[in-house]
């Protein structure tokens, strides 16, 4: 037909531009198709694909034990989260149990993970308003908290810890003092980061009103995660549905109503401070005890055939694992489901229809787009 | 907007004059963490080449490689691990489940290197600057578990209650028992040179653990004709190999061969079609001896199309093993249904026939190649001052007899002297039969030849073990006999070896039985090949020398089993059968 009917992409009236894949404003590698008249957005269509590695057919290739170093590539700063779902669907089927202690190990590296996460995503997003200094710091303090990942996994980013039946070492003599020490550095220095972040004048200006998320589409799109909490929401799978140790600390859910920006900042800031609070509490009521259960002779285990959805709070909200067995020494099938899928395509595509062309960005990592999590 | 919140950012500057968290790096490192998962090294004396860490690597980054110095061994592939770091991803995979322990990550992590290929590299054997290095990932077997498990227990009937009788001791399997032992194996193959036969191990393991029991029994019959008599009584050479027996308890292989033998009422209609006579060649054979040697050669033979006849002096086939064994370790009811797949292949037995030289001539020119399966027949002498008194008996000729069967133990009091299979035999036999036994040992009970299982069930049936006693002389008494001994101290053999038993001082002990068995061994009888015969023949302690496939060097005569030199045990005698079998078809071409 060649007319151009719908008048958000009319070619006289818009200007088209891709925005990513490559674009340091935009998280991980996918890029964003939009058209904008003046700097105000008319249209926008995701594009992914650009970082697809198959992993979900990988796992179908391989021996259940060997997907570990896999799932926890697929989120490179919470990398846990992959090998807790993956490990409990696992253990769901096989029937195995998991030692006390183990289980509060595992929700220690959980609220680590989640900490790290958040001290980077608050820091991170400062940063894509171009206060850098934030940014740096939060991924400062993340360091100190990646070495106590080092220590107690033998690596910084995919610590392939998590197993199925507990995790793969015990605590490193000593280690609980150094969660400690390294709470009570970050603790210290927070205030500062506060000062470069929440109370600043263009921070709150570029932040607060601007990325609306509205209540009511919490449960058009199924939000979860920072991005609902920042609009009302009190959904959080730790209190939902609470696996590993959960239900024995106290805690409340972290809900802000502010719907922008901001409150999402917010929310992840008070995170930080519910982490650590969380993280206290554990290592206050650690059982001792074995940390694994043993397994059968991992080349040879055939996990029983049967299907399970495993489901855990991660940093960007519910994160599942629908796992597949035929009965078999690999997997059937291994579907990951992240809260990007929702956040960074339909959501986002949504929200950027009138927002200005600077805050891209900044809409995109307040939604802490994950393209990993799209493309499996 | 408040005043305060333009100015507080600017309160960052006073980071400025506080100490950096960043280091400069190259000019500082930090020193991995002390279980970092950093470069890779090797223990290669400790390495046995199992391949478990290629196996599990999921990044294919490990290779097996021919190592130069390494050779393989019993036991050890003499390959060695080589890891392509264009491909290893650290997870530690291979370090947690590497059978021996010897695989290990260190904290180096910063490596910079002009040659790309020499990121492909043999840990332990291509020297790097980390290879001394103390700390990094390690294996802990005892959190995970991952490098080696416990064995499936089996059941086991107590002390107590066994020695009231002669039902086998060891219960046997269940089916998951058995599916899940057999999963163990981590198929290395290690075992396979191990086992005299070459038993294709792995595969059978594996068709049990995925519960084929069917292909588990014919693959056993590919190289052994007797899987049942070997899964209870086999000295398992393979076990002592098996990767799993490193940092756990080996595969219990011949359990489960026991275990699929007895899953079926007949083991002719498992084996069907695969256990017929072949396509007839013309060439017939005479096997003397239906021992194991003699039924594994005149089975495969006769698979291959020979017509093979068996003599035996004795009323039924299974030779030593089958009379001489006690019901508790190996029950009838096993032996019949293994003999039903030899007269299904087309064997042809010929019971209650001594061969004497005479007989022995007319079959050598009637077939066209004999194998001489006969066996050691003959107790060897006690050398033992007092030995001709008639209650010192031969402890083999009394199990030969099958005492379980109703031979009367004529007493109460027994001394068994020897440490071996026949020793454990009688000893447990006599038990049975109501006796109080000594058994007396000139070495150390970890010297004893027996098997370890063996000793460890004889020692909880209430046997009075005098290890480290050297006999002086037996005398007659009114009531019987008096056993006089010295205890031994074990001195350090000049020629190397074992220690050598010396007497500890002049003390004489003594002991007082009715009768008194000596399970020295035994000797072979070759009267019956006539001296002409034997001098064409390399003859060397009573045992007949061959070559690699039991060809004597006389016309088409082979010989196999515990009458040519050997470990004297049922598998090496079926694995002498199978080379008889190869060097007949060579020599008959
Ligand atoms: C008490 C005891 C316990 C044992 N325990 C074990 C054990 O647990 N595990 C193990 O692996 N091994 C064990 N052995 C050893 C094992 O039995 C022998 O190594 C094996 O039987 C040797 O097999 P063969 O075929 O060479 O000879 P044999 O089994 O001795 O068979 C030879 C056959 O030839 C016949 N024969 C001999 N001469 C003539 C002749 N002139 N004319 C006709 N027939 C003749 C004999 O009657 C006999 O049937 C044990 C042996 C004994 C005595
Ligand atoms: S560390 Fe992991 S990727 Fe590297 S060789 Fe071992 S198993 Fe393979
Ligand atoms: S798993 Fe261990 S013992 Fe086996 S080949 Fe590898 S390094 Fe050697």
């Amino acid at each position: 037909m060649g007319v151009n009917s719908d008048p958000a992409t009319d070619p006289k009236k818009t200007t088209h531009l891709f925005f990513g894949p490559q674009h340091p404003g935009v998280t991980g590698n996918m890029s964003i198709e939009m058209w904008f008249d003046g700097d105000q957005i008319t249209k926008a269509i995701t594009h992914v694909g650009y970082l697809h590695r198959g992993f979900e057919k990988l796992m179908e290739k391989r021996l259940w034990i060997q997907n570990f170093p896999l799932v926890s590539r697929i989120c490179v700063p919470e990398p846990d989260i992959n090998e807790e779902c993956y490990a409990l669907a696992i253990e769901e089927l096989a029937g195995i149990e998991v030692p006390e202690r183990a289980q509060w190990i595992r929700t220690l590296v959980l609220e680590l993970a989640r900490f790290a996460v958040n001290l980077m995503a608050f820091g991170g997003q400062a940063g894509t308003l171009g206060l850098g200094t934030g940014a740096m710091w939060g991924i400062t303090f993340r360091d100190f908290v990646l070495d106590l990942f080092e220590e107690l996994s033998g690596a910084r980013i995919y610590h392939i810890y998590i197993q199925p039946g507990g995790v793969r070492r015990d605590l490193p003599p000593g280690f609980e003092n150094r969660v400690l020490e390294v709470l009570k550095k970050i603790e210290e220095r927070l205030p500062e980061l506060d000062r470069l972040v929440l109370n600043n004048a263009v921070f709150k200006m570029r932040t607060k009103n601007v990325g609306v998320v509205k209540p009511e589409w919490i449960e058009e799109y199924g939000l979860v995660g920072p991005v609902a909490r920042g609009s009302g929401s009190v959904r959080d799978v730790r209190k939902d549905a609470p696996y590993e140790i959960y239900n024995k600390l106290d805690f409340d859910v972290v809900t802000e109503t502010g719907n922008d920006i901001f409150s999402r900042a917010m929310v992840r800031r008070r995170e930080i401070d519910l982490s650590m609070s969380l993280i206290r509490q554990i290592l206050d009521g650690m059982p001792q005890g074995p940390v694994a259960t043993k397994l059968p002779n991992l080349t040879e285990w055939r996990v029983p055939a049967g299907e399970y959805y495993s489901r855990v709070e991660s940093s960007r909200g519910e994160y599942g694992y629908y796992v597949v067995s035929d009965g078999s020494l690999k997997p059937r099938r291994v579907h990951v489901r992240g809260p990007s899928y929702v956040h960074a395509v339909p959501l986002l595509e949504r929200m950027l229809v009138g927002a200005n062309i600077a805050d891209v960005s900044n809409i995109m990592v307040s939604l802490t787009t994950c393209p990993p999590e799209i493309e499996r | 907007m408040k005043f305060t919140d333009v100015i507080s950012p600017f309160l960052a500057w006073s980071r400025a004059v506080k100490k950096v968290d960043t280091i400069p790096y190259p000019k500082q490192q930090n020193p991995g963490a002390d279980r970092y998962r950093g470069f890779h090294i090797n223990d290669t004396e400790k390495c046995i080449g199992c391949g478990r860490c290629e196996t599990i690597c999921e990044n294919k980054a490990i290779d097996m490689v021919k190592v130069e110095g390494v050779e393989p061994t019993q036991g050890d592939s003499g390959l060695r691990p080589k890891v392509d770091y264009g491909r290893c991803c650290w997870c530690g995979l291979c370090i947690d489940v590497c059978s021996t322990g010897s695989l290990g990550l260190t904290n180096k992590y910063s490596w910079t290197t002009e040659d790309p290929g020499s990121c492909r590299y043999t840990p332990g054997v291509d020297k790097k600057s980390w290879d001394n290095e103390e700390k990094g990932f390690r294996q802990d077997n005892d959190v995970l578990g991952w490098a080696g498990s416990p064995r499936e227990e089996m059941e086991i009937e107590t002390p107590e209650k066994r020695i009231e009788n002669f039902d086998e001791v060891v219960k046997g399997y269940t089916v998951q028992q058995a599916m899940d032992e057999a999963s163990r194996c981590i198929q290395c193959g290690l075992c396979i040179s191990a086992c005299p036969a070459h038993m294709h191990i792995p595969d059978y393991l594996k068709a049990i653990a995925e519960g084929r029991f069917v292909d588990a029994v014919k693959l056993f019959y590919d190289n052994n004709p007797l899987p049942e008599m070997c899964g209870k009584v086999c000295t398992r050479e393979c076990e002592t190999v098996c990767a799993m027996g490193y940092q756990g308890e080996s595969i219990a292989i011949r359990w489960l061969k026991r275990f699929a033998c007895e899953q079926f009422e007949s083991l002719a209609d498992v084996l069907a079609l695969d256990a017929q006579p072949g396509e007839p060649n013309g060439k017939k054979v005479a096997v003397v001896g239906a021992g194991p040697s003699g039924l594994s050669a005149a089975y495969y033979l006769s698979r291959k199309g020979f017509e093979v006849h068996v003599y035996d002096r004795l009323e039924e086939g299974g030779g030593v093993a089958w009379y001489a064994i006690p019901e508790y370790r190996l029950p009838a009811k096993g032996i019949s249904r293994q003999m039903e797949v030899f007269e299904q292949a087309g064997v042809i037995f010929n019971y209650n026939k001594d061969i004497d030289s005479k007989l022995l001539t007319e079959l050598e020119g009637r077939f066209d190649a004999v194998y001489l399966a006969v066996g050691l027949q003959k107790p060897s002498d006690a050398r033992i001052e007092g030995e001709d008194i008639p209650e010192v008996k031969p402890a083999f000729d009394f199990l030969m007899k099958s005492p379980e069967k109703g031979e009367k133990l004529t007493g109460r009091k027994i001394i068994v002297i020897g440490g071996g299979n026949v020793a454990m035999d009688t000893a447990r036999t006599c038990v049975r039969l109501g006796a109080d036994v000594v058994l007396s040992y000139r070495r150390r009970i970890e010297d004893m030849p027996a098997d370890d299982e063996e000793i460890h069930e004889a020692m909880e049936e209430t046997i009075d073990f005098r290890p480290k006693t050297i006999p002086i002389r037996i005398e007659k008494t009114k009531t019987g006999i008096r056993y006089f001994y010295h205890e031994a101290v074990m001195v350090d053999n000049p020629e190397g070896g074992r220690p050598l038993p010396r007497p500890r001082d002049d003390v004489e002990h003594t002991v007082d039985a009715d009768i008194l068995f000596s399970a020295i061994g035994q000797t072979s009888d070759i009267e019956f090949i006539s001296e002409a015969m034997q001098k064409e023949m390399e003859i060397k302690w009573g045992r007949i020398i061959v070559d690699n496939h039991q060809y004597t060097g006389y016309k088409n005569l082979f010989a196999g089993g515990d009458i040519t030199p050997g470990e004297g045990d049922v598998i090496t005698a079926i694995a002498d059968g199978l080379r008889a079998v190869q060097g007949i078809i060579n020599r008959l071409k």
